[in-house]
């Protein structure tokens, strides 16, 4: 079944069942491979994207939910001033180590910091509670986030 | 250089094996080891570090190195990158011997190919330990090659012929070529011997020990650019995902796909053979459904139905085998090391100190999760898979599809974390077979979680008892520990039992302490599934039980458990392991790696300083201490934990001080330390598989949590200790984790007076 998706400022038409997870369809259809598959629940947030501005789990989000919707991966996440600099922060901190859960963790961390433009600590660890690590960058995390938030608080 | 790689390579052929084979000096035979040190060579045969490897080190430039007319420097990377970051660290000590220039560079990873690159099997936290002496060896041939060819090229002297940013100078006439422009002409200069080129003085590194160098893959990952063994797609591909027999060494009876194909998007059900028991590398064997997506695969799975004969393993029950591995440990065994009369000493004694722990199964749970891709074309077998041992998987593949080796390829991908996981690449080898069933079309076979909790190479549960006798002074006279824990070796050899010497060897026969009785003893149990290396392996079980029993024994008699430590260890010594009955030390020569006792005590007093140890604490907070050894390093953890009225833990903050000899990439160094710190809590918190019925109970991150992002440590404090580059280098990515476990185990005792002897512990302890 054809369904128009909004991904990433454009539209594109996918043929896929309208309960297949949004997921499946980036990265195995349209080769948007970011986001990426941890745990197929809900438990670990490596799938993490972008729908109307909110951070959601693609592994469990059906494509039926997300039609007409604007939909954001990684793969344009620095095309915002947010995006850029959370991922400048990460860089500047070395938090990555073997970087695969973190599409998802840079996804969650410019939405929370969209709500919440200086997020405390205990912010953070709420926002970020759903996005294992377990190379265990949590440390990093946490200051990359705070980095990003007083970057973005010096330079309007 | 590129053209010419495989022609100068065979031509020259150097590795610095071949050129250091024995001098003979009147009888005796002497080898130049890895530290230039001379060995007596009566265990002539002994080879050490990675002279031991298979491959060994390859040092030809020409294999390693190539330089483009547009000036960019290619350094070819052998080792799987797993977020160790040794894409980077083993890139910048090439390039800053070659004296290349970071932005200019870029890093292709090789695929398996160990006699053209050397070993490539990443584990034991030894690249580096390995490949630091030769890759400088490496970069410095290289550069000296463009020296050579730029004073061929002006006609002068190559001693009047500097290299410096990539540039090749001619002080005396100011000409200047860059690094591009003599890259052909270059690769004609003959390949130095290893052992005559120009290394740089510690002093003039830019790269290696600096804290500024980017990391090779970062742009990429923040991207989401960077690929990995999930990522690979392929013109046609088609996605598998397998039901495999629930019970080590079940069998397929027989399977109706009827519904599964009807799935849409499934395009066949194909069978993939058992291999008999032991399981070594083999596919477990099952039924492959293969799809046009990956959710059409997991679909059909879900509608085959298959029946399964569950065999030899299927009544296997880990609380059953918990208590076989009591009687295990309270059973007289195999004694691995004795020293005096433990025995009489702990008969006679009227008070004996006994104690045992346990470790459970463990599931290494790498956020990818197993994915392989592979095709045939015209004959020849290309796999892209997150593989930490690509050769190891190579002759896997070699064999299954009963091709030549040359005619199978396996490219390495980045490595979604791997933690000895991938070190056994049975679902790369799913892949290969099942791309041969479908006559060639590529096929990527998928893991779900539920599949790598389930088929995991699990750490191995172990069972600890220790017993002393405690002297006039409060130290230990007699100290017995058995260690019951299945081996690895079971997982490639039928009816293998207990640990091996290397298992043993890691941290629990290799005590220093100064103990005047000591017998260690190793039960025989088996193994009832597949067991594998998890990071720092056997070290987390030893660990785990000596630190913390250590800890019992200090408050027994009545000190403080940090002077008790020092006290153990007493003055400072370099140990050869043999004494200490330890003849496996990692693989590395007892001369060049003696246990440093001096070292040890350092980082305990390190760690304990920065942490404040001794300070007054509220009341349900507590310190908790532990220090180890493994792959010649050196770490001792201070673990700070807050144990609120309802019981609930919390670990506030974690101080690890680490002696790894020098570092070539500090803030790796760090990272590695800092990731230990939350692995090693999760071990102790939350870690535990668990059979029944022969069939692993958990099934994803519900029942097999992760330590999350709120229960990290707000301050992890990592305090590194600075050494010279003539300080032969030690591990880094697998040392941090042993201590972790008992200096939070000994963090609650602290707290609340609990004494933890069974992992894991959960969310909370009940407050007394
Ligand atoms: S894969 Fe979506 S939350 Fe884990
Ligand atoms: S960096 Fe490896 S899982 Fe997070």
């Amino acid at each position: 079944m054809a369904l128009t998706l909004h991904i990433n400022g454009r539209s594109v038409d996918v043929d896929a069942a309208p309960d297949t997870p949004l997921l499946w369809v980036l990265r195995d259809e349209l080769g948007l491979t970011g986001a990426k598959f941890g745990c197929g629940m809900g438990l670990c947030g490596v799938c993490t994207v972008h729908v109307a501005g909110e951070p959601v789990r693609a592994c469990l989000t059906p494509l039926a939910a997300v039609q007409g919707k604007s939909i954001t991966t990684i793969e344009a996440a620095g095309e915002g001033r947010i995006g850029r600099a959370v991922q400048s922060a990460w860089l500047a901190l070395g938090v990555a180590q073997c970087g695969y859960c973190q599409a998802g963790q840079i996804m969650s961390a410019v939405a929370l910091l969209r709500a919440t433009p200086q997020p405390s600590d205990d912010q953070i660890d709420a926002a970020m509670a759903g996005n294992l690590c377990r190379c265990g960058t949590y440390p990093r995390i946490r200051a990359a986030i705070h980095q990003a938030a007083q970057q973005l608080r010096e330079t309007p | 250089m590129t053209e010419q790689h495989d022609a100068l390579e065979r031509a020259h052929g150097v590795t610095r094996r071949t050129v250091l084979k024995g001098v003979v000096a009147g009888a005796l035979v002497l080898c130049l080891h890895e530290s230039g040190q001379i060995a007596l060579a009566g265990t002539a045969s002994r080879k050490y570090g990675v002279d031991a490897e298979p491959g060994g080190a390859v040092e030809n430039p020409l294999v390693f190195v190539a330089i483009h007319p547009d000036d960019t420097v290619t350094i070819t990377v052998a080792r799987p990158e797993m977020g160790q970051g040794i894409r980077t660290s083993m890139a910048l000590v090439v390039a800053d011997e070659l004296e290349a220039e970071w932005p200019r560079l870029r890093v292709v990873q090789a695929p398996g190919d160990q006699a053209r690159y050397g070993n490539q099997d990443t584990d034991g936290s030894r690249s580096m330990r390995h490949f630091f002496g030769p890759m400088r060896r490496v970069g410095a041939a290289a550069r000296m090659m463009l020296e050579s060819a730029a004073a061929a090229h002006w006609g002068v002297p190559v001693s009047e012929v500097h290299a410096e940013a990539q540039q090749l100078w001619h002080r005396a006439s100011g000409r200047h070529l860059s690094y591009g422009d003599l890259a052909q002409a270059a690769a004609r200069e003959a390949v130095p011997d290893p052992q005559r080129v120009r290394l740089k003085s510690p002093e003039q590194f830019r790269y290696i020990g600096k804290l500024s160098t980017r990391a090779i893959d970062g742009a990429d990952i923040v991207a989401g650019r960077a690929r990995y063994g999930i990522d690979t797609r392929l013109e046609g591909m088609l996605y598998a995902v397998v039901a495999r027999p629930a019970v080590l060494g079940g069998r397929l009876i027989d399977y109706d796909a009827r519904a599964a194909l009807a799935v849409p998007g499934v395009v066949r059900v194909v069978e993939i053979a058992a291999h008999p028991l032991p399981a070594q590398a083999y596919p477990l064997g099952g039924v492959a459904v293969l799809a046009r997506n990956t959710w059409a695969a997991i679909k059909g799975r879900e509608a085959l139905k298959i029946r399964w004969h569950d065999g030899a393993n299927a009544s296997f029950d880990s609380q059953r085998f918990e208590g076989q591995l009591e009687q295990a440990v309270r059973r007289p065994a195999e004694v691995v090391r004795n020293d005096g009369d433990a025995l009489s000493a702990l008969q006679a004694a009227p008070r004996r100190i006994e104690a045992e722990y346990y470790l459970p199964f463990l599931a290494h749970a790498s956020m990818e999760p197993p994915a392989a891709t592979a095709r045939i074309v015209a004959g020849h077998c290309e796999v892209w898979a997150p593989v930490q041992d690509p050769q190891g998987t190579r002759d896997l593949i070699t064999g299954l599809l009963g091709m030549k080796e040359s005619d199978v390829t396996v490219n390495v991908t980045l490595l979604g974390g791997a933690f000895g996981r991938k070190s056994l690449g049975d679902f790369a080898g799913e892949a290969a077979v099942l791309s041969k069933a479908m006559g060639g079309t590529p096929v990527k076979v998928m893991w779900t979680r539920e599949d790598d909790i389930r088929h995991d190479y699990y750490q191995a549960v172990a069972m600890e008892r220790l017993e002393a006798v405690l002297g006039p002074d409060g130290l230990p006279l007699a100290w017995l520990h058995r260690s019951a824990s299945p081996t690895e070796d079971a997982t490639f050899v039928a009816g293998a039992e207990g640990e091996d010497s290397s298992e043993y060897g890691m941290g629990m026969i290799n005590i220093p302490y100064r103990i005047p009785n000591i017998r260690l003893e190793i039960p025989k149990v088996p193994a009832y599934t597949r067991i594998g290396w998890f990071r720092s392996v056997y070290n987390i079980a030893h660990g785990f039980a000596i630190q913390s029993f250590i800890d019992e024994l200090a408050h027994a008699a009545g000190r403080d458990p940090r002077e008790y430590q020092l006290s153990l260890l007493g003055p400072d010594r370099r140990i050869d392991p043999r004494t200490l009955s330890d003849q496996w030390n990692y693989g590395e020569s007892p001369r060049r790696y003696p246990l440093d006792t001096g070292r040890w005590r350092a980082v305990i007093e390190r760690a304990t300083r920065e942490a404040g140890w001794g300070r007054a604490l509220p009341k349900g907070r507590g310190l908790g201490l532990a220090a180890t050894y493994s792959f010649m390093s050196y770490a001792a953890a201070v673990v700070e934990v807050e144990v609120d009225r309802s019981g609930r833990i919390a670990v506030p903050r974690v101080d690890i001080a680490f002696d790894c000899g020098p570092q070539v990439n500090p803030d790796r160094v760090r990272a590695q330390l800092e990731g230990a710190c939350i692995m090693g809590l999760t071990v102790a918190k939350h870690g535990a598989i668990t059979f029944k019925d022969g069939r692993v109970q958990q099934s994803n991150f519900n029942d097999y949590p992760l330590l999350r992002l709120p229960e990290a440590p707000r301050e992890i404090h990592v305090h590194v200790q600075q050494a010279g580059f003539e300080v032969p280098l030690g591990g880094v990515g697998e040392p941090g984790m042993p201590p972790i476990a008992p200096a939070f185990a000994n963090a609650i005792f602290a707290a609340t007076g609990q004494r933890i002897r069974h992992l894991p512990v959960g969310e909370s302890v009940s407050r007394t």
